[in-house]
């Protein structure tokens, strides 16, 4: 099945949880209602004539004034992909887990929370994977501010890449 | 009295910081200890084609057995407190080499938020070695120089000056 012929009845079995259904080439995608993603992942897992056994990517982005979480399916028995988005607020975003549906959300939603800040709500293990327990912020987030120091060991660059940088700023 | 000319031909004389010294370059055990790629590079040097044993050079799986560390790849600030733990643990006396861009300035990653740029940052660095990675034969001069280094030494006439410095 193609992509967006996927979403297409995606939307139609389930009126008023996908938002939108873009068509942009070469990866369509839907944007969905975040209370409804669990419902639809399962759907898609386990409904045979869509069969997504295989969450290939989870990721997030920040859009300045929003986070996405973008969910990238595929299934091996029908050899056919489709990609889900959720819009979530930039202050406190949280979202439902696909955990219990592919396991492999495990790690890919701890790094979304250690880089972005998004909080999987219900998900089993929710620490950081990349940055050390004690590091403050996420980095990913557009506005984060780098510390001076990390226990003791400054962070400030001598570089002239960086100097050059900034007299292009000014 | 000269001991030259009166002493058989199987007898050698030397100085007593020089025999330490010689002994001490001949066996930097280095820890087996890899980074990231520059890891790679580490493996061949002690492999059979550039063989850095036959320097007295043998990697050891514990910090608390090696001479050594070379540090071989991007040091990121999460693993510079365990590199610098590790330190700790070594025995004195103890060296580092830098071993590529990456641990002597953060090189292609030093704009990263993760990456403390330069291993001098957290730890003293003895020889620096450049090359995005260095090859076998540039670690193996790294060693060689580290080598020298040592031969330089003067361990006795410090311990002199150290009690000197605390009797006063």
């Amino acid at each position: 099945m193609e992509p967006l012929e996927i979403l297409k009845r995606v939307g139609e079995r389930f009126p008023g949880k996908v938002l939108e259904v873009s068509e942009r080439k070469p990866d369509p995608f839907a944007v969905v209602d975040p209370a409804a993603i669990v419902e639809l992942g399962r759907f898609l897992h386990d409904d045979p004539e869509f069969a997504m056994d295989c969450l290939s990517n989870e990721t997030g982005v920040d859009y300045k004034d929003r986070v996405e979480v973008v969910y990238h399916l595929f299934s091996y028995k029908h050899r056919h992909h489709c990609v889900l988005k959720v819009k979530l607020p930039r202050d406190n975003p949280e979202v439902a887990t696909v955990e219990e549906i592919w396991r492999a959300a495990n790690w890919m939603e701890r790094e979304i929370f250690d880089l972005l800040g998004v909080n999987f709500n219900g998900h089993s293990d929710m620490r950081r994977i990349l940055m050390p327990e004690d590091w403050p912020g996420h980095p990913l987030r557009k506005d984060f501010v780098e510390p001076l120091e990390y226990h003791g060991i400054s962070t400030v660059r001598e570089s002239p890449i960086i100097r050059l940088d900034q007299q292009k700023k000014k | 009295m000269p001991l030259l000319n009166t002493l058989p031909d199987y007898v050698l004389t030397t100085k007593t910081d020089e025999l330490i010294n010689w002994m001490r370059k001949s066996s930097l055990w280095y820890m087996l200890f890899g980074l990231a790629c520059c890891a790679i590079e580490l493996m061949h040097t002690g492999g059979p084609r550039s063989d850095i044993e036959r320097f007295g050079a043998t990697p050891r799986a514990s910090a608390r057995q090696s001479d050594l560390m070379i540090i071989a790849g991007t040091l990121t600030l999460k693993m510079a407190l365990r590199t610098r733990l590790l330190y700790d643990q070594m025995p004195d006396p103890k060296y580092i080499i830098s071993m590529g861009s990456c641990s002597n300035c953060g090189g292609l990653f030093q704009l990263a938020y993760s990456v403390c740029d330069g291993v001098d940052k957290v730890l003293p660095v003895d020889v620096y070695v450049p090359g995005c990675p260095p090859r076998p034969e540039a670690l193996t001069e790294g060693l060689l120089k580290l080598q020298e280094k040592i031969m330089s030494e003067r361990w006795l006439a410090r311990e002199k000056a150290v009690d000197a410095v605390a009797q006063a």
